[in-house]
């Protein structure tokens, strides 16, 4: 076994993972729920639930509901603030054993950089995740980092100020995503997280009332799959440098692996761990196990093995 | 809390509910009355989460020791599929979770307020109130016959019980609410469990914050896992000090709560995107136990 996770080793251009397969955003609770369901050091990483400047109470409930092949949901970003999460929850999950980032997220400029700063030398950081799906309070838009403008911007300020890699997560509603992906990275984030979760609905016709208490909010699971390997592939072909985390759809070690070659770099495991705490080591196991099968020495040679038509080499498409 | 697969012993309808009986030494014996299980879904299905199921009886003595029974109220495909499993399948479960009841320590008269399926919580919670020397009298209630679990388990465990079912099946016609002022007097009540539909347990808090008892309640909001990741299954709690409240999760800091200290017009309200925060003079609330 030791070989096996040796090969499972990744490096995300200076940051380090001992499997490419994450815990994604607000699917960890507060670093003290995972211990006793699963072996946290087995987890490549562990990203946090996206903090923001002041507390969050969240959204009225219900907040959650299941659809065909997902769930959608609103927490409204329930959390504690950075002050208190700084003080209780980040040493907590430092003690988790594994690599610790950070989601971050807001509505203007200004709370991003107060946020970085707060972040910059803590204990068991390992990096930034920019969440940009908020509305943004300063321009009156509904999602802030849709805007290509507006994108560089935050990235930008969060990157030059951090001492820690940054992974900006880019909205799944952008028009643009290469263009978008491109700004960003030249912005100065190291890597990119693809996608965030798009907004969603469901209705109760018995009822006649949203299914969400928030009325909208946002869908996740298997049913992004696709959504999520179709916006790997262009950007990873557009910028083959930059370290990618691919989230939305992967439950599997298959589907890890359908990610990797895709040409994503380490993959986040969302709505599966809500129903299987173990799942991101079920996934790296299966990982693991295609590996050792086909005969690939390291998740990194997955990368960009995909075989496509002739002619695919063009300018990406949006 | 643990998670494992275990075995279906043995399945049971009873009325409109399904009772399911799993092999479960290492759960059954943590497991307290208002705690519950995390049942994994099939794969393959469109139904992802996990259903909860607060647990009805776990043995830890006896020819039944290590074995636990919840109850399935089958409403939607994930609990339909549940109530046609079989014995000897095996299910992915993660239990015991959450904070259950507390029991009082002085005091001794309980009343037992349940509708429903939520009478499989507290029939557990009479069996231990009942070893520790206190006195439990019930209200049992359900739309119809069907729907008022196991009466006669909750005659064997009261003192007085009153059973009401909403089209008059079994029992007097009406609500638990139409007898719960006569039964508290007739029981002389110092302490009220209850477990119903959230408009009636909203009812319940106001009778006893008007009549001053000590009580705990058994909410249901709709969770995505159960053990505190995803921060869905949240209801408004004031804090003790009456500075504000807070959204707890009631996976981790319920399912059990201090009715006095829910914040149910907020929790419940038709149009909850319109009711401004924070509210003004917040009840100030002892902790339990009274």
């Amino acid at each position: 076994m030791a070989g096996v996770k040796r090969s499972l080793a990744v490096d995300l251009v200076g940051l380090g993972l001992s499997t490419p397969v994450m815990i994604a955003s607000g699917c960890a609770g507060t670093g003290r729920e995972l211990a006793g369901l699963v072996d946290t050091r087995r987890i490549g990483a562990i990203v946090t639930r996206s903090i923001t400047l002041r507390p969050r109470r969240g959204d009225p409930t219900p907040r959650i509901g299941e659809t065909p092949s997902g769930i959608i949901w609103s927490t409204g970003m329930q959390n504690p603030g950075i002050e208190s999460f700084l003080a209780e929850e980040l040493p907590r999950f430092a003690k988790a054993g594994t690599a610790i980032i950070v989601s971050i997220t807001g509505g203007t400029l200004e709370e991003y950089v107060r946020l970085t700063s707060l972040l910059q030398g803590k204990p068991g950081l390992a990096a930034i995740e920019v969440r940009l799906s908020e509305p943004d309070d300063e321009l009156d838009r509904p999602i802030l980092g849709a805007h290509l403008e507006r994108a560089i911007e935050i990235v930008g300020a969060v990157a030059r100020m951090s001492l820690v890699p940054v992974f900006a997560k880019l909205p799944a509603v952008a028009t643009d995503l290469v263009e978008l992906a491109r700004g960003v990275v030249r912005a100065g984030a190291h890597g990119l997280t693809l996608l965030d979760a798009p907004l969603a609905m469901s209705v109760d016709a018995e009822t006649l009332r949203p299914g969400l208490g928030a009325v909208t909010g946002w869908l996740s699971g298997p049913a992004l799959k696709p959504v999520t390997l179709r916006a790997v592939f262009d950007v990873a072909r557009a910028l083959p440098e930059t370290p990618i985390l691919a989230v939305g759809g992967v439950r599997s070690g298959e589907d890890a692996v359908e990610m990797l070659l895709a040409g994503a770099w380490a993959v986040q495991v969302g709505t599966a761990t809500l129903i299987d705490p173990a799942a991101p080591v079920e996934v790296a196991r299966g990982l693991a196990g295609y590996l050792k099968e086909k005969r690939f020495g390291s998740p990194a040679e997955l990368r960009g093995r995909l075989r496509v038509p002739a002619g695919l080499e063009g300018p990406v498409r949006a | 809390m643990k998670r494992g697969r275990a075995e279906i012993l043995s399945t049971r309808r009873l009325g409109a509910y399904h009772s399911i009986t799993l092999v479960a030494p290492e759960i059954a014996e943590r497991a307290r009355p208002g705690q519950f299980l995390a049942i994994q879904m099939p794969e393959g299905r469109e139904f992802l989460l996990r259903r909860h199921f607060v647990i009805h009886q776990a043995s830890r003595r006896g020819g039944w020791a290590g074995t636990l029974e919840f109850v399935v109220d089958p409403t939607g495909p994930g609990t339909a599929w549940l109530g046609n499993t079989r014995a000897h399948e095996f299910l992915d479960v993660i239990g015991p979770l959450g904070k259950g009841f507390s029991y009082p320590k002085r005091l001794t008269n309980c009343l037992l307020v349940a509708e429903g399926h939520g009478a499989a919580s507290l029939y557990f919670l009479a069996q231990e109130l009942i070893a520790r020397h206190k006195r439990v009298d019930m209200i049992v209630g359900g739309d119809t016959l069907e729907r008022v679990f196991k009466p006669v388990e909750g005659k064997r465990l009261s003192q007085t019980i009153e059973i009401v079912t909403a089209d008059g099946s079994l029992g007097d016609r009406g609500s638990v609410l139409d007898v719960l002022g006569d039964m508290a007097d007739r029981c002389s009540t110092e302490v009220l469990y209850a477990a119903a539909s959230p408009p009636t347990l909203e009812r319940i808090a106001a009778f006893c914050r008007d009549r001053q008892l000590p009580a705990q309640v058994a909410i249901e909001e709709r969770m995505g896992c159960g053990f505190g990741l995803c921060f869905t299954c949240v209801v408004p709690v004031a804090r003790k000090d009456g500075s504000g409240y807070d959204h707890l999760r009631s996976c981790v800091d319920g399912p059990v709560f201090n009715p006095a200290r829910v914040l149910w017009d907020r929790w419940l309200s038709d149009a909850p995107i319109m009711v401004p925060t924070p509210p003004e003079g917040l009840p100030v609330v002892r902790s339990w136990p009274g």
